[in-house]
Order: C-alpha cells, then sequence, then structure tokens
C-alpha cells in the first residue's frame, strides 16, 4: 500500500481529512502551543511541522505534502512587522502569493492551500484558523490531484 | 550587406583583433526548422555563424558554463572573454546573469541584434501531422515554404509558425549591447498570444487540471527544458537532489509535474519568456503555459519585467510591506 492511499478514518470508518500544518517556530508554533496550553479544542486532523521561519519554507514542501497525500496544507508565519528574523515572513509573502495562485491555475483546489498569519498571542486565533481550514479541505473530499500512485523507489 | 555577412566579418575581426577568444552564435543545423547553437574560435568558424528566423535557442544558456570559475583555479585565473550574438531575450538573459552574479560584465562583449521572432517547430510540425516536416525555405515577404516528408507542400505567413514568445514579444532588441549590426527592427507589443495564460485561468478549475495533466504526463524527463534555459544555472538541480528527493523514480505524472511545477515556480521574477525550452522540448510540451502564467502574476503583483535593466531588483529579492495580502485565510 502506498502512503497517499493509506485513507486516515475515524472510529466509524468515516474519511477524516489530514492536513500538513507548516508552522513558525517564534510566532505560530507558540500560537499553536498556547492553544493547547489554555485547553482550547479544535479538531485533531493537523500535522505540526515546526520551521524557523516562514520564509524556511520551501513553495514546493506545499506541492510535496499534497504529492505525499496530505488533504490540505496550512502555512503560518508571524504577522507581517512581527518576523523574528525581520523580514523572513514578508519575502515568504511573496513567494506564497505566487504558489498559491500557479497551483489554482493548474487546478490545485483552492481550498486545499492555506495561509494566514498567527501571533504568539493568538491561540484563540490558532484553533479558529484550524477549524476553518479543516472545514475547508472537509467540503473539498479526499485529496486526488497531485497525489502520488505509484511507489516511490527509495 | 545583410546582417549574417555583417555578423560573420565582425566576430572574425573581434577575434583576430584579440578583443575576444571565443563567438557564440547560430550555426545552420541539418534538421529542419533549427539551428544550432555554434561556438567559433577562428576565422573559418565565423564564416559558419547564421542569423535567420530559426535562431530559437537562448544563447546566453552558454555563458555560466563559459565563464564560471573552475575549482582549484589560481588568484591569476581570470574568465575567458566571450562575444555573443543577442537577439532581445537573450540580451535580457545576459542581464539577468550579469545580475545574479552568473558572469562577469567585462567578460561578455554583446552584439545586439533584432529580430523578427523565430520559428516553433512543433506548431509547424503540426500543419503536417501525422508526416513530419522534411525541410522549409524562406521566402519574400514574412512567408515561408513547407515541405512535408509525405511529399506536401505549404506556403505559410511566418505568423503562424512563431513561437508564441515572439508574438508576445516586447524585446525585440538588444536591452544590453556594446554594439550592434543590423537596423533595430520595430517594437510591436503584445501579440496574438499574450492572453495564453489568462485563456487558460479562464476555463474550470476541473478542465485545467485535467489539461495540465494531460500536458505534462508527455514529459520523458529529458530536461532539455532546463538544458536550454539560461536561468537554469544551479550546479545542482532540484530534480538530482535526493535529500529531499524532491522528483521521485516512478512513471506517476505526480513527479513530472512537481517537476514542472518547480522548475516554473524557480524562474518567477527571471523568466524573460524566450521561448528556448519550448522549443528544446522533444515532445513538445507548451511550458510556457506555466512560465507565461508566472509571468504574468509577477507582473500583476509585483511589478516590472524581468531582467530589462541592470538597476532593477529581482521581485523575489525584495518586498513592500504593502504586498497583497489577498490570498490571507482569515480564521
Amino acid at each position: 500500500m502506498t502512503e497517499a492511499s493509506e485513507r486516515r478514518t475515524d472510529a466509524q470508518g468515516d474519511w477524516e481529512p489530514r492536513i500538513a500544518a507548516f508552522l513558525c517556530n517564534w510566532c505560530s508554533y507558540a500560537g499553536a502551543d498556547l492553544a493547547g496550553v489554555s485547553r482550547i479544542q479544535y479538531p485533531p486532523n493537523v500535522r505540526v511541522i515546526r520551521v524557523p521561519c516562514s520564509g524556511r519554507i520551501n513553495p514546493l514542501f506545499l506541492v510535496k505534502a499534497l504529492q505525499s497525500g496530505m488533504d490540505g496544507v496550512l502555512v503560518s508565519g508571524c504577522h507581517p512587522g512581527d518576523c523574528h528574523y525581520i523580514s523572513g515572513n514578508l519575502y515568504a509573502r511573496r513567494k506564497f502569493a505566487l504558489m498559491k495562485s500557479l497551483l489554482e491555475y493548474v487546478g490545485i483546489e483552492p481550498g486545499r492551500v492555506h495561509f494566514s498569519w498567527v501571533s504568539a498571542a493568538e491561540g484563540v486565533r490558532f484553533a479558529e484558523l484550524l477549524h476553518t481550514v479543516i472545514e475547508s479541505v472537509r467540503e473539498l473530499g479526499p485529496a486526488e490531484r497531485m497525489v502520488r500512485r505509484v511507489e516511490a523507489m527509495p | 550587406m545583410t546582417v549574417q555577412e555583417q555578423l560573420r566579418h565582425r566576430a572574425a575581426e573581434l577575434l583576430a583583433d584579440g578583443t575576444i577568444d571565443l563567438f557564440v552564435g547560430y550555426a545552420a543545423s541539418d534538421a529542419p526548422l533549427k539551428a544550432a547553437v555554434h561556438v567559433a574560435r577562428t576565422a573559418a568558424d565565423a564564416e559558419m555563424l547564421t542569423w535567420n528566423s530559426f535562431c530559437a535557442p537562448n544563447v546566453a544558456a552558454l555563458l555560466p558554463k563559459l565563464l564560471r570559475r573552475p575549482d582549484g583555479a589560481g588568484e591569476d585565473w581570470a574568465p575567458q572573454r566571450v562575444g555573443i550574438l543577442a537577439k532581445g531575450c537573450v540580451s535580457r538573459s545576459i542581464v539577468g546573469l550579469i545580475k545574479a552574479h552568473q558572469i562577469p560584465r567585462e567578460a561578455v562583449h554583446v552584439i545586439g541584434v533584432g529580430c523578427d521572432g523565430v520559428v516553433d517547430r512543433h506548431r509547424a510540425a503540426r500543419l503536417f501531422t501525422p508526416a513530419a516536416i522534411l525541410d522549409a525555405e524562406p521566402l519574400d515577404g514574412d512567408r515561408m515554404l513547407l515541405r512535408g516528408t509525405d511529399g506536401a507542400e505549404r506556403t505559410v505567413d511566418l505568423s503562424e509558425i512563431l513561437l508564441g514568445s515572439c508574438l508576445d514579444c516586447q524585446h525585440r532588441n538588444a536591452v544590453l549591447a556594446d554594439e550592434t549590426i543590423g537596423d533595430p527592427v520595430p517594437e510591436t507589443g503584445p501579440g496574438p498570444q499574450e492572453d495564453a495564460a489568462t485563456s487558460f485561468a479562464a476555463r474550470p478549475i476541473d478542465e485545467r487540471w485535467e489539461a495540465f495533466e494531460e500536458e505534462i504526463s508527455r514529459c520523458i524527463r529529458c530536461y532539455a527544458c532546463r538544458e536550454a534555459c539560461p536561468n537554469c544555472y544551479c550546479t545542482e538541480c532540484f530534480a538530482e537532489e535526493t535529500e529531499p528527493h524532491w522528483i521521485g523514480v516512478t512513471t506517476d505524472p505526480s513527479d513530472l509535474m512537481l517537476f514542472h511545477l518547480g522548475r516554473a515556480f524557480h524562474q518567477a521574477g527571471r523568466c524573460v519568456d524566450c521561448g528556448a525550452c519550448v522549443a528544446a522540448c522533444p515532445m513538445g510540451i507548451d511550458l510556457r503555459l506555466l512560465t507565461h502564467k508566472v509571468n504574468r502574476d509577477v507582473e500583476a503583483l509585483f511589478g516590472g519585467e524581468a531582467s530589462v535593466s541592470l538597476d532593477i531588483v529581482e521581485p523575489l529579492l525584495q518586498f513592500e510591506m504593502t504586498d497583497d495580502e489577498g490570498f490571507i485565510t482569515e480564521p
């Protein structure tokens, strides 16, 4: 069985979306942490990948995540002006604007790829964001496009 | 004297007086509708130089390879001096390479030439499908006589078989040149292909995906598009990287699509729309569908054309606090 065909299901056997979330270490990851320590509930459909900065995220990570069978992708970093590295998120914003547009252009549903800003103080916003993202991916159903169906050689 | 004669004469002069060590241009090829990339080192080599509407490759792609500092080169190493024939798009690529510190400005001697566009051999071949094209003969005016392997003959207007990039060309004359030959050609502005990306984007999303998948599935991963591209000067390409292994060793279309999305994205703000990748593709894949879209987005979001002057900072190497936020998801 390939990675992509291992569909995530809940106890009833219903499909549950799987979402890769790339969170910057300084704001969004801390925001997610705050949501956790504040006991704010959000669905468990997300796999968090901590990165130093949203500027670290190669836009191809998103394509690669979709190829590996993720149903949706979320990228989140510090609000513009608040980057720990001064301007990493501002460079990232340009890259993601282009990548988002390119993916939509070739036919990847826009609801699968999300970008947002979450600060370390915004635990509530993080939980709300995840609700929004998960709902938008759930509406689209399991990802079919860009998913690899043949197992790659090592 | 025709432009071609002037070119041969001038290249031979520059080689003889030691201004340059070699000259990069085009020579006639045995294949129909194609010109070969040609490197001249002697006056005899310079006699083979050609300038016609088959000169589709972007010869600037050779420059980083010719001028790269070899590993272990001593302090007395100096790059060779390279002369190059530059139509509008080639000159823009040279500007891009200088700005990216891939070639030293003083190592290149640019001969600018006005260009009326070059032939897209895939487009021409489609007129003869399933037969192939045997040869082509330029006629007076902007017309050309094509002969097929099936014996058919067709006289076509050049505009029917030019590269999409050429129909859309905004810079027919060199934007950077040490000298020019021939008369400047009039700039014509956006042509009939202008909306290639816009009309594709207007189709329903499911149709776009099907069309994209079908087009890219024909890719045989020869990477000719990359080799033909002056922007692809990386000594290690993401396509060959193994950690992470971006492009899987599979026959799966997703791996092909990942390569092409990555390649198009890497062109952002740098692609001069020369069409060399389209011309190089043995499968006739419309690679411009992607690069043109990225170009259009860069223009719309950040403004400016790629590499039209040495003073412009690449759009992805800068930012504005006021950049577009329309794509951001708000909870």
